[in-house]
């Protein structure tokens, strides 16, 4: 069966949203929204969960400081002691005060870096990619819904008549 | 979306639409460049390439061309250093702690605060790299493996976290500043025709759609980010400081150092912010979104910086006679009436004494005193790091050593070489790149907005 894509434009971000929780709640599956800027509690109504990018943050930040640790232990302490200026290079931890800065340097260009990476890698946004979003207005000033009919138990037509009542300026329906 | 009391001035001014906010930001990119531009541009451009020219004189024959003596070994370049590092910690500063603190004026200033931030942090890291001496072998101050016998960094000295901390602020700085520019660059992207720039803002996109999820992710990452690049703020200028008070030179050696660093560089952050958004708002007409009261909050913040820097001087100067130590007492009266008091003076003046004018309402409000007030903070936070550097050296212990740092040609062509080439990236970034944040922009519009403001029910039936 082929699939057909149904994109319903809005010209405000309000209405879209009310439209939404409308079609919701007759039982439509909406995959996805497009908008300019972000649309405060659009993810609950269509059931878009939560991104788990923060954990993945603290993570990165945890392998910085390990690695910092790890590291300035090696250098400092193990390979090559030396005495500068009388400060004690017996033990790590006699040594710790002088590790703190540079420790929580390497843990947060870890984390933060780790996260902006996975965060590109998971949007599928790298440089040279092609526009991922189905009309070019929708960075502008316009508000975009995708319905798939093969996410839908109803037909088309049922559809149709659900979507009439949201109050769009537009629709576009697309095979793929 | 959340709504905002009415009586709070609005941040949008004009009966703006989502359409106009991008038309207004996105015409400067789009229309020739005005003639006003290309003539700042070359002028910066020339400025910059002199500084240039002189860097290369300087590295091809050695630092002996510095004004620098054998009292005096660290004088110029690490005043430019702190200076530049200084300015730029208003960008992540703003971006960052103040979306902690959901300040939404921040929206209007955040990029170009932020790119400012970035170019600032450049210029700064160049005087180390000129300073070694050989330019080429800079990456030495990173922990790699060598053959010159297990011979590691020393990360027991301050100089060593410098480097991380520099290089780790201006490396989240960048990404932090990216990551809020890839959905900006979708939108020229979506409005090219020219077939160059259409292409060249689709690699600068990164594809960016503006999905749900998509926009679910960008929130989230924006936020710890901003959680990670806050305590980076104050950490970066914390470290500075250590450079000099972890040393044994009276007038450096004092334990207030952190904190007055890192007050001091937010004021003379802010400070730039100004100089530079009150003629970009006026030569790229966007006084709607960067208006009276964005400038208020920022003189607000300057006050406040400036009387947390106008404390420490005082307490330092009490601290050293307090402290019973005639060299650190010494050390402060000679900064007060010796050979460099007019540094001091002028450093007094400039951050004491300019910042307090803004508890006057009409004062702080007057678009020509803050650009004013902003030029003289940066004047005066450039002799205070001259006054701390300089009056801290050039009397030593030993009386036969004393001496006066003077200028060399070089030092003030490299000085002023990098104003220069600040500008030449301000200017492109002007020119090239969204300045305002528009997709936060238009998230405040319905709560914040002129339209919102005056009627609540504005938005009710759109």
């Amino acid at each position: 069966m082929s699939d057909k894509v149904i994109y319903v434009m809005y010209d405000d971000d309000g209405v879209l949203k009310d439209g939404a929780k409308k079609l919701v709640s007759s039982g439509v599956k909406i995959s996805d929204t497009f908008s300019p800027f972000p649309i405060h509690g659009i993810d609950p109504i269509i059931g878009i969960k939560n991104t788990r990018l923060g954990i993945m943050a603290f993570l990165y930040g945890l392998i910085g400081l390990t690695l910092a640790t790890i590291g300035m232990r090696f250098f400092m302490i193990d390979d090559w002691p030396m005495n500068i200026g009388g400060k004690p290079s017996f033990t790590y931890l006699e040594n710790i005060l002088s590790f703190v800065p540079i420790s929580f340097e390497f843990t947060v260009m870890c984390a933060a870096h780790g996260m902006a990476i996975t965060y590109l890698l998971r949007n599928k946004t790298l440089p040279g990619m092609p526009a991922q979003n189905p009309d070019p207005r929708t960075t502008d000033d316009k508000f975009v819904m995708e319905i798939r009919t093969s996410e839908n138990s109803m037909d088309e037509k049922e559809l149709d008549q659900l979507i009439k009542d949201t109050g769009f300026i537009e629709i576009d329906k697309k095979i793929i | 979306m959340q709504k905002e009391a009415a009586i709070r001035e609005p941040l949008i001014l004009g009966h703006k639409s989502y359409h106009d906010i991008t038309e207004d930001v996105c015409r400067p990119i789009e229309d020739k460049a005005p003639k006003m531009w290309y003539i700042l541009f070359g002028i910066a451009l020339v400025v910059g390439l002199y500084g240039i020219g002189c860097i290369l004189y300087l590295l091809g024959t050695g630092v002996g061309v510095w004004g620098l003596n054998k009292t005096i070994g660290w004088a110029w370049d690490i005043t430019n250093f702190v200076w530049w590092v200084g300015i730029g910690h208003a960008g992540t500063l703003i971006s960052a702690v103040l979306l902690l603190f959901r300040q939404k004026w921040r929206m209007a200033i955040n990029r170009s605060a932020e790119a400012m931030t970035i170019f600032a942090v450049f210029m700064a890291g160049l005087f180390p790299l000129i300073h070694m001496g050989r330019l080429w072998v800079g990456y030495w101050v990173m922990p790699i493996p060598n053959q010159f016998g297990s011979l590691w960094v020393n990360f027991n000295s301050p100089l060593l976290w410098d480097v991380f901390a520099i290089s780790t602020y201006l490396s989240v700085s960048v990404v932090f500043w990216y990551i809020g520019l890839i959905p900006d660059f979708a939108t020229i992207r979506d409005r090219a025709r020219k077939p160059i720039s259409k292409k060249m803002y689709s690699i600068l996109a990164f594809g960016w759609s503006g999905r749900a999820k998509h926009w679910n992710r960008f929130e989230l990452v924006s936020l710890v980010l901003a959680g990670l690049a806050t305590p980076l703020v104050f950490s970066v200028h914390s470290i500075v400081s250590f450079d000099f008070a972890t040393s044994v030179i009276p007038g450096w050696h004092t334990t207030i150092f952190p904190p007055y660093f890192v007050a001091g560089a937010v004021f003379s952050g802010f400070a730039m912010v100004q100089t530079l958004l009150l003629i970009m708002r006026k030569a790229m007409n966007l006084e709607a979104y960067i208006h009276t009261k964005h400038v208020e909050y920022m003189n607000i913040v300057i006050m406040v910086t400036g009387s947390i820097v106008g404390t420490a001087y005082i307490t330092e100067l009490f601290i050293s006679w307090y402290s019973g130590v005639e060299y650190e007492a010494y050390a402060f009266i000679n900064r007060a009436t010796g050979p460099y008091w007019w540094a001091y003076a002028a450093m007094m003046t400039c951050n004491v004494v300019s910042p307090q004018l803004m508890w006057f309402r009409k004062l702080r409000r007057s678009l020509l005193f803050t650009f004013f007030i902003s030029i003289v903070v940066n004047i005066g936070m450039w002799f205070e790091r001259y006054v701390i550097i300089m009056t801290s050296l050039h009397r030593d212990y030993l009386p036969s050593s004393w001496s006066m740092h003077y200028p060399s040609p070089i030092d003030i062509g490299v000085y002023i070489g990098t104003i220069g080439l600040f500008f030449v990236f301000f200017l492109l970034f002007a020119r090239f790149f969204p300045v305002l944040a528009l997709n936060e922009i238009k998230s405040i519009l319905k709560g914040s907005g002129q339209s919102y403001k005056e009627s609540p029910d504005y938005y009710k039936n759109h």
